[in-house]
């Protein structure tokens, strides 16, 4: 029985059949009226709107469209934020000076500053993924100083001994030892940059899956929009696997 | 003459390998400086095992990171066939207290590590990894994880890697002191045979009595803060030599000898820890 419950079928299970319930109760809940048809779409119709949305409102090219913008945007996060981390670490002065900077910028309401990205970069992709890139950066940066500091230290002295290099000591020790703090972050960061494309576009009503989300809420399509909302989940829930599938790969630590 | 007596006249006959000459240092400046080793001396021949005993405060760990190459401001020499030591030394391989193997990497790869920084072609190195998992009683764990060992193994993966790149003295900072009593005396067993098979200088820091006398050819007594060589034991158990050596007469009389030394710097380091105790107490 034990085995039974702790298997992966049974929590793939227990998930399909947790949403396939939540969308019978919400039809309940809705054809009885104990909530508002105008704010919550019956999940039926918004299952029905989805030929329409994928045939009518072009959705494979929008799909693609926002899955460009997050991919650049998720793998500049990483490029850009997993070497500053690095540069954090190293020198402990700058560290001192700009960390706690970083933190409340992870805080701040970034995408109130679109105005000005629109003046530099237009109203284009350029805009949606520079926007998304410093809405991201934060929590890499921060995860990757925070692991590389709790390396532990008799794993930096096994380098010493061995006369490592400071780069070796970097690429053999350092680094797969933060990889999973790292790997936080880049989750945390990845979180971040999927919101802010899909938020931009909405905003700024251009580009994929937020455009086509603005155009049916304006439109007052319920379902369109909540199915379109579905496309979003789908989206995350590819770059998320992937990004597990990553880390398996290069850490396979329980 | 037994076999252990005849290997001691031989190794006193040759050169010392290591030498450690009038080693000072001092952690902190003024009365609130505490002086951790305060000139020790002692040299370890080739192919022999040496153990450095003392209470916890001794400057054990400080002697062993010194040796090691890993604190580089002290006084007195530290030697390796004639040559000062400054800095970590290819000739001195390192086994640390905490467990110190790569959990990123399997078995196979954390032993092959040093070979692969030294560029050593790749068939050449799981060869040679391959050899030093044999030796350690680790065949058939070539492909697990750190994680999917227990500690006692994952300490032989470490001890394997040291020994991998062929050091001239493998230097061990109380390697088994999170295990227990068993576990250590079966490594114990382990160390010992490993150590004759390769004639490896080995030097032990520990504060592990029986371990000591389990492993050693002689052992160097060290008292509590600050820590000074207080006496050298000469080990004379035949050789080669099993954890069944516990059982015998001659190894009670060696863990009774050094413990009349160490008792006393242990209470003494009792009472300095207690004191201290007393005063955070006070201070509230």
């Amino acid at each position: 029985m034990g085995k039974l419950l702790n298997s992966r079928a049974f929590a793939i299970s227990t998930g399909v059949f947790t949403v396939v319930g939540v969308f019978v109760l919400l039809e309940v809940l809705l054809r009885i009226g104990a909530i508002n048809k105008y704010i919550v779409p019956l999940p039926s119709q918004v299952i029905m709107s989805l030929e329409r949305i994928i045939f009518e409102e072009n959705i494979m090219s929008r799909v693609a469209e926002t899955a460009y913008e997050m991919s650049v945007s998720c793998a500049a996060v990483i490029v850009i934020g997993v070497p500053i981390g690095a540069v954090l670490y190293k020198w402990v002065a700058l560290r001192r000076a700009v960390l706690d900077w970083v933190a409340a910028m992870a805080a701040a309401p970034l995408v109130l500053a679109f105005p000005l990205f629109l003046v530099m970069f237009g109203r284009s992709s350029t805009t949606i993924i520079v926007m998304s890139v410093i809405t991201g950066l934060a929590p890499i940066i921060i995860k990757t100083t925070e692991g590389l500091l709790a390396v532990r230290p008799v794993l930096i002295n096994v380098g010493k001994s061995l006369k490592l290099t400071q780069q070796q000591m970097f690429w053999k020790i350092l680094l797969p030892a933060a990889m999973p703090t790292i790997f936080s972050g880049i989750r945390l960061s990845w979180t971040f940059v999927l919101i802010s494309v899909v938020g931009i576009e909405f905003l700024i009503n251009l580009g994929g899956l937020g455009q086509l989300i603005n155009d049916l809420a304006e439109r007052y399509d319920l379902p369109g929009t909540y199915a379109s909302i579905g496309f979003v989940i789908v989206v995350s829930v590819i770059f998320f696997v992937l990004l597990e599938r990553v880390e398996t790969w290069l850490r396979p630590v329980k | 003459m037994t076999e252990a007596s005849s290997a001691a006249t031989v190794a006193s006959a040759t050169q010392p390998q290591l030498v450690i000459d009038n080693v000072f240092k001092q952690f902190g400046e003024g009365p609130g400086a505490v002086i951790a080793v305060d000139n020790v001396s002692f040299d370890v021949k080739p192919g022999e095992f040496v153990s450095v005993i003392g209470p916890s405060g001794c400057g054990k760990s400080t002697l062993f990171n010194i040796i090691g190459g890993l604190l580089d401001e002290y006084s007195g020499n530290v030697m390796i066939e004639r040559e000062r030591i400054a800095g970590p030394h290819k000739a001195v391989g390192m086994v640390f207290q905490e467990e110190s193997t790569f959990p990123w990497r399997s078995v196979m790869d954390n032993v092959a590590f040093p070979l692969e920084l030294q560029g050593v072609a790749k068939s050449e190195r799981l060869d040679r990894a391959a050899h030093f998992i044999d030796l350690v009683g680790l065949k058939g764990f070539e492909k697990r994880m750190p994680f999917e060992l227990s500690g006692g193994m994952r300490q032989r993966v470490s001890i394997a890697r040291t020994l991998v790149s062929g050091p001239q003295i493998l230097l061990m900072d109380e390697p088994f002191a999170a295990l227990d009593e068993q576990t250590r005396l079966l490594l114990g067993d382990k160390i010992t045979q490993i150590q004759q098979e390769l004639h490896q200088t080995t030097l032990l820091i520990t504060h592990n009595l029986t371990e000591a006398v389990q492993l050693s050819d002689r052992i160097v007594v060290m008292t509590y803060r600050p820590g000074k060589v207080k006496r050298v034991v000469n080990i004379d158990l035949p050789r080669p030599r099993t954890s069944d050596v516990v059982s015998s007469d001659a190894f009670g009389h060696y863990v009774a000898e050094i413990w009349a030394d160490l008792r006393e710097e242990a209470s003494r380091g009792m009472q300095d820890s207690e004191n201290m105790q007393r005063g955070r107490a006070r201070r509230g």
